[in-house]
């Protein structure tokens, strides 16, 4: 089992003939990904490694009929367009690629999302993976570069960076752990689904028995995490690691990503790594710790 | 400068064909190909650039086209 | 990337939103003269960007137009937190009444805006919200649906205010809501609104942040505020060495090799991507290191730009050594890094055994880049010595 993707999920690539995304198709194609077609306005007809082509989401939706996915990588003054027309094509699952979208946009697709009953994971982001089972979106790179970093098994990741999903998850596989479903979230200040939003699917999913997180100042996305746990009383342990600990000195200054910024207490991590850890979660110093601290959390449960 | 990781070198031949120039200089996505009157010129600023895709191998004839890696040697 | 008072005032006067009159000045003569236009009692505000100006002494008032043109030249020469006044802002003094708050910014988690309002505006509003909850009311709308100033006058009544004083509040922040939406604001904020005696409303201070990805959208407004494409209105201003960094970034469109950041310490680093710098600079100073610099390479960056980042991080005084390195990599590709930072040293002059303490990038072409690495002599690691550890050598190479 997996949260989000397994390996019949059918979807499509907007935007396919991009640059970043042809390389993507390739990718998640050898990793068995079922991609029934991909868009880009005025490109029909063509296809990308055997992809067909289409100018708009409904006709894809009227040869292959529903779709649940979307990996949308599309420039960013064409992204909110491009997710709103996979929300209105019934695509419940849309997966953002495209970095520096403004937030006003991305709350709009987020809102319109939460309408239709659909979820947003990204924008900047590198997608979903279920080891073994399939993935959506860049994560892990070509395919063996994926098996070499990423195994089947127990833990579920969750992180905003992108290019940490993949340390993390070599390091747990490293160790002799494997993942369930790794999600990168985004960087972005607002972004579709938090940590706390995946949780109740995780917690749902009986091959999850416990999760790692890669966190990072700026936001509120820790401190919801932390009280989603307290009050759900959840059965899985979860340890975190909380990078750019230097930032807490350098208030006002954006490193990294573009939801990055210490602009208030909160937002600290100092204050982050206290609220976590007063929830119960584990916070790892460095990534070499997580194999240990999850093993350890895990034996407290049995 | 030449390169200081790669070198390409294209048989004297094959050069001077503008078909294959004009092939070469689509294909290779570093630029590292330029299709003058005179057939294949190499841009040395581009060689390090080289992303080892072979797309210039596989558009010249057999041979035509040798990338080196002078890492190797 | 914020405004300064009088761009926010310029931009909410297109607005029509009440301000008093009022001008910048950039001597002592134009104080004077402003003093005399605007005939009375004025107030004098340094330009800056960071907070906490009235606590320096960069706020004055002044009854005479000799006053004025005294308090200008005392005003300019004061630094507010580490930042130079760019002028000097004079308005007229208000008769104030009452003083309201009034702020719109994004909510990650409800992911809208929300707009947040209080009859007690002047101070800090945190403490307000902490001393007197019941005079502070914080209200979320959809950034989709058509905007309605009943949401003003629901927000401006849950402050408890009514009567007249409700009236006159909701269109001034119905107004604000739109200006937030309509120029991609992360925040719009006016603090004071302040009620004269004659019931009258007006600004008094304004702040407004634009997010930096939304500048394009923005450009004509930017030109008219005179807001320059080069200036980023961080924390601080970019030094030289971060300019040059953002021009290195610029020398094509493949992949990232930039977001340099400047520090004091003797020890290069050559970095990415997002989340791995983050990582990989807490981990150089946990081992007691001094980083030179902040940076991030990914999105596999061509050579050219890897190798003009190395020389340039090369070129800062007193760096002795470099760090090259990532999380494990997929897109961005280790040979090609491994070229770009060894070009960087021999232009630079310097020997790339000697010069790269350690090279830490796992992933993508990894066999070819460490061939490369063997060639000339560097030392280097795989993924089974951790980001931290990785530091940690580079660091015990330098001391």
């Amino acid at each position: 089992m997996s949260i989000l993707i397994s390996k019949d999920t059918k979807f499509i690539i907007q935007g396919i003939t991009g640059r970043e995304a042809v390389n993507l198709t390739r990718e998640n194609l050898d990793y068995g990904a079922r991609i029934v077609g991909g868009v880009t306005p005025g490109r029909a007809g063509r296809d990308v490694y055997g992809v067909p082509v289409y100018d708009c989401v409904r006709d894809v939706v009227r040869k292959e009929g529903s779709l649940d996915g979307s990996v949308v990588s599309v420039p960013p003054k064409f992204t909110r367009d491009a997710v709103f027309e996979a929300l209105e094509n019934r695509i419940r699952l849309v997966v953002v690629v495209t970095e520096n979208v403004p937030r006003r946009e991305v709350a709009q697709m987020v809102e319109l999302a939460t309408l239709r009953g659909a979820r947003i994971i990204g924008p900047n982001c590198l997608g979903i993976i279920s080891p073994d089972e399939a993935k959506m979106g860049g994560v892990g790179g070509p395919a063996a570069n994926t098996r070499q970093a990423y195994t089947k098994g127990n833990i579920g990741v969750m992180s905003r960076s992108g290019g940490m999903t993949t340390e993390i998850a070599s390091t747990l596989t490293a160790a002799g752990l494997g993942q369930s479903t790794c999600v990168s979230i985004g960087g972005d200040a607002i972004v579709g689904t938090s940590y706390a939003e995946l949780m109740p699917l995780f917690e749902a999913d009986p091959e999850t028995r416990a999760i790692a997180i890669y966190s990072e100042p700026g936001g509120r996305m820790e401190a919801e995490l932390a009280e989603w746990i307290q009050a759900n009383n959840s059965r899985l342990p979860v340890v975190a690691f909380m990078a750019g600990r230097f930032m807490d000195e350098m208030k006002g200054m954006r490193f990294g990503h573009a939801g990055t910024i210490v602009e208030g207490k909160e937002d600290t991590t100092a204050e982050k790594i206290k609220r976590m850890e007063q929830a119960g979660i584990s916070v790892a110093e460095r990534i070499e710790e997580i194999p240990r601290l999850l093993e350890k959390r895990l034996a407290e449960v049995k | 400068m030449p390169g200081l990781f790669i070198d390409v070198k294209v048989d004297p031949e094959v050069a001077k064909d503008a078909g294959i120039a004009a092939k070469l200089e689509e294909v290779c996505p570093v630029g590292i190909f330029v299709a003058a009157a005179s057939g294949v010129e190499i841009d040395e600023q581009n060689l390090d650039e080289c992303v080892l895709c072979d797309l210039c191998i596989e558009a010249a004839p057999k041979n035509g086209v040798r990338v080196i890696k002078l890492y190797e040697s | 990337m914020r405004f300064y008072e009088y761009e926010s005032k310029a931009l909410f006067r297109r607005h029509r939103l009440p301000l008093g009159p009022g001008q910048r000045v950039n001597s002592a003569a134009e104080a004077r003269q402003a003093f005399g236009e605007i005939g009375g009692p004025v107030v004098l505000k340094s330009q800056v960007l960071s907070g906490g100006r009235m606590k320096a002494g960069a706020v004055k008032f002044a009854e005479s137009a000799d006053e004025a043109a005294e308090h200008f030249q005392s005003i300019m020469p004061i630094v507010v937190q580490g930042e130079s006044a760019r002028s000097v802002l004079v308005e007229r003094k208000s008769a104030v009444a009452q003083e309201y708050f009034v702020a719109i910014t994004w909510d990650g988690r409800a992911k809208k805006p929300v707009l947040v309002f209080s009859d007690m505006g002047g101070i800090d509003i945190e403490e307000v919200a902490e001393t007197h909850p019941e005079h502070v009311s914080k209200t979320h709308f959809s950034s989709i649906l058509p905007l309605s100033p009943r949401i003003a006058k629901e927000a401006v009544g849950a402050a408890g205010v009514t009567g007249a004083a409700l009236n006159r509040l909701t269109p001034i922040v119905f107004e604000l809501m739109k200006i937030f939406l309509a120029y991609d604001l992360t925040l719009a904020e006016i603090n004071p609104l302040a009620r004269l005696e004659d019931g009258s409303f007006v600004v008094l201070d304004g702040h407004v942040d634009m997010e930096a990805e939304a500048r394009g959208n923005h450009k004509k407004l930017l030109e008219e505020l005179g807001i320059g494409e080069d200036e980023t209105r961080q924390a601080r201003p970019p030094t030289d060495f971060e300019l040059a960094g953002a021009r290195v970034n610029a020398v094509d469109h493949r992949g990232v090799a930039g977001n340099v950041v400047e520090f004091d310490g003797n020890l290069g680093l050559v970095i990415g991507a997002g989340g791995g710098s983050l990582t990989l600079f807490d981990a150089v100073r946990q081992h007691g290191g001094r980083p030179a610099n902040y940076c991030e390479i990914g999105g596999n960056p061509s050579v050219k730009k890897a190798e003009a980042l190395t020389q340039l991080i090369l070129s800062k005084p007193g760096v002795e050594k470099l760090a090259v390195m990532m999380n494990v990599v997929s897109n961005t590709r280790v040979d090609i890094v491994a070229r770009g930072v060894i070009k960087g040293c021999i232009a630079a002059g310097r020997d790339p055994a000697e010069t790269i303490a350690i090279f830490r990038i796992p992933g993508s072409w990894e066999d070819e880049g460490f061939k490369i690495l063997r060639k000339y002599g560097v030392e280097y690691c795989d993924r089974s010595v951790s980001m931290h550890d990785a530091a940690g050598r580079a660091v015990a190479k330098i001391s």
